[in-house]
């Protein structure tokens, strides 16, 4: 057993260990998540001059800049965890990935919402067939397709294996998707706000309580995984209970 | 291999299959358009391309359930799956057929519907192209979403939900080389494109159908 080196990633692969280190580290996230968003948005939102020229509707970049770049994110943590589960069948993996995609479709509705009561007063319109939008609803759909089929399977081992598929050609496609849309339209939605590379980002009145805000989403969702994948864990924990319950 | 697609194909045309339904659809979207948006030939000209691209596409969605379904519930899945065949093979054939008794017809009826539609001349070669060469994709994305809903009890409103959003980059570009074709625009780049999409979904797509086909014949 030269495997038992303890500092290996795969310990956590089991549900006790697990549930073991999450619980310890569960407040610490959703504390760290509640105050960075306490902090960031009211710092956005009262202590942040208004744009020359968006006045104070530019604050809605406190919701929709991090809702948007974790609803991408988030799918691909999904694509890891399922590539995880398909080569290495890691339980906890699976039920991540399934505890992660309710989180993604709320994050892309926020954007979504965001976006549209920004647009309504800034570009006139609730909605534009541009790339960026387009784009994003149809990570909505391939979000919801994701979390329907989850929902339509019975067997859990089943249904976490074809989900996982889903989830690897759905990528394929999304990015086809990103790129066939950039094809069909030029866009209204102005671009990236936020890059690494860029000399100067938002100005950064805006682009620090951003940063924050940014961290406490990140936070949040990641308090939200472990709660939902916790929760998961012992549901099916329940199931297997009673499950021998009825054989015995 | 031959037998099985003669099978699939008899099949679909005695036994009351998907024939002739798609192509009715197809007829009943592009005859209802003009009473919904009116007469007017000059607006129905400018958005015949998209509309019979939609139909199409909403045609073929429509049969999309009968591809697996009949042979999951009368177990020759399980039979087919036990073949000497492999399951890649069975997948491509089935999307195949489908494309057969579904997509050739939409192709061949396009041009016909588009007078209906008031195509411009130049754009009965387009729209026939395009669909010639999209279609296929549709019916091996088709072929994959039925595979992964195989096992679910009416299943219908699921494998659209999955399907929809995988049909996106073959819709834009079909109909943006059928809408450039009846403009008179060049279409060599979209058209190049679709073909791109045909030919990566139908090279890469049977290995994930046939991976989610055993899963679910476990």
């Amino acid at each position: 057993m030269e495997q038992r080196a303890s500092a290996s990633l795969w310990e956590w692969a089991n549900p006790v260990k697990f549930l073991r280190l999450t619980e310890w580290l569960l407040p610490w996230v959703s504390w760290g998540a509640a105050i960075c968003l306490a902090v960031g948005l009211v710092w956005g939102f009262f202590f942040t001059p208004d744009d020359f020229r968006q006045g104070s509707t530019v604050k809605i970049i406190y919701l929709h800049v991090p809702a948007a770049l974790m609803a991408i994110n988030i799918w691909i943590m999904m694509l890891a965890a399922s590539l995880v589960w398909v080569i290495r069948r890691h339980h906890v993996s699976a039920l991540a990935a399934k505890a992660a995609a309710p989180v993604g479709v709320v994050m892309t509705l926020i954007a979504l919402v965001t976006g549209a009561l920004w647009g309504q007063p800034m570009w006139g319109t609730w909605w534009a067939w541009d790339p960026r939008l387009t784009s994003f609803l149809i990570l909505f759909l391939f979000y919801l397709g994701y979390v329907a089929l989850w929902e339509a399977i019975e067997n859990p081992d089943t249904a976490a294996d074809l989900t996982a598929v889903l989830c690897l050609v759905g990528s394929v496609f999304a990015l086809l998707s990103r790129y066939a849309v950039l094809f069909w339209n030029q866009g209204l939605h102005q671009g990236a706000s936020l890059s690494l590379d860029a000399e100067e980002n938002v100005h950064d009145v805006f682009y620090l309580p951003l940063l924050v805000c940014i961290a406490g989403f990140v936070l949040l969702f990641v308090a939200l995984l472990l709660l939902r994948t916790r929760t998961e864990i012992r549901a099916r924990r329940i199931k297997a209970l009673m499950a021998r319950e009825r054989m015995g | 291999m031959i037998a099985l697609l003669s099978r699939d194909l008899a099949l679909a045309v005695r036994a009351g299959g998907g024939f002739g339904l798609g192509l009715a659809f197809f007829l009943i979207v592009t005859v209802l358009v003009p009473f919904g948006v009116g007469p007017d030939t000059e607006l129905l000209s400018r958005i015949a391309p998209g509309i019979l691209w939609v139909g199409a596409l909403l045609a073929c969605l429509l049969s999309l359930d009968r591809i697996f379904a009949l042979d999951w519930e009368d177990g020759s899945l399980d039979l087919l799956a036990t073949a000497p065949l492999p399951l890649e093979a069975l997948v491509s054939l089935k999307a195949l057929a489908h494309w057969i008794t579904t997509g050739l017809p939409l192709v061949l009826a396009a041009p016909v519907l588009g007078v209906l539609m008031s195509l411009p001349p130049e754009g009965y070669l387009w729209i026939v192209a395009s669909l010639a060469v999209g279609t296929p994709a549709l019916s091996v994305i088709g072929t994959f979403g039925a595979a992964l809903t195989v096992g679910i009890k009416r299943g219908g409103l699921l494998l659209s939900l999955l399907v929809l959003p995988l049909y996106v980059p073959t819709l834009i570009f079909g109909a943006e080389v059928a809408r450039r074709g009846a403009e008179g625009l060049a279409t060599a780049t979209p058209l190049a494109l679709l073909g791109g999409v045909t030919c990566g979904t139908i090279a890469l797509l049977p290995f994930a159908s046939a991976a989610v086909l055993r899963i679910n014949l476990r």
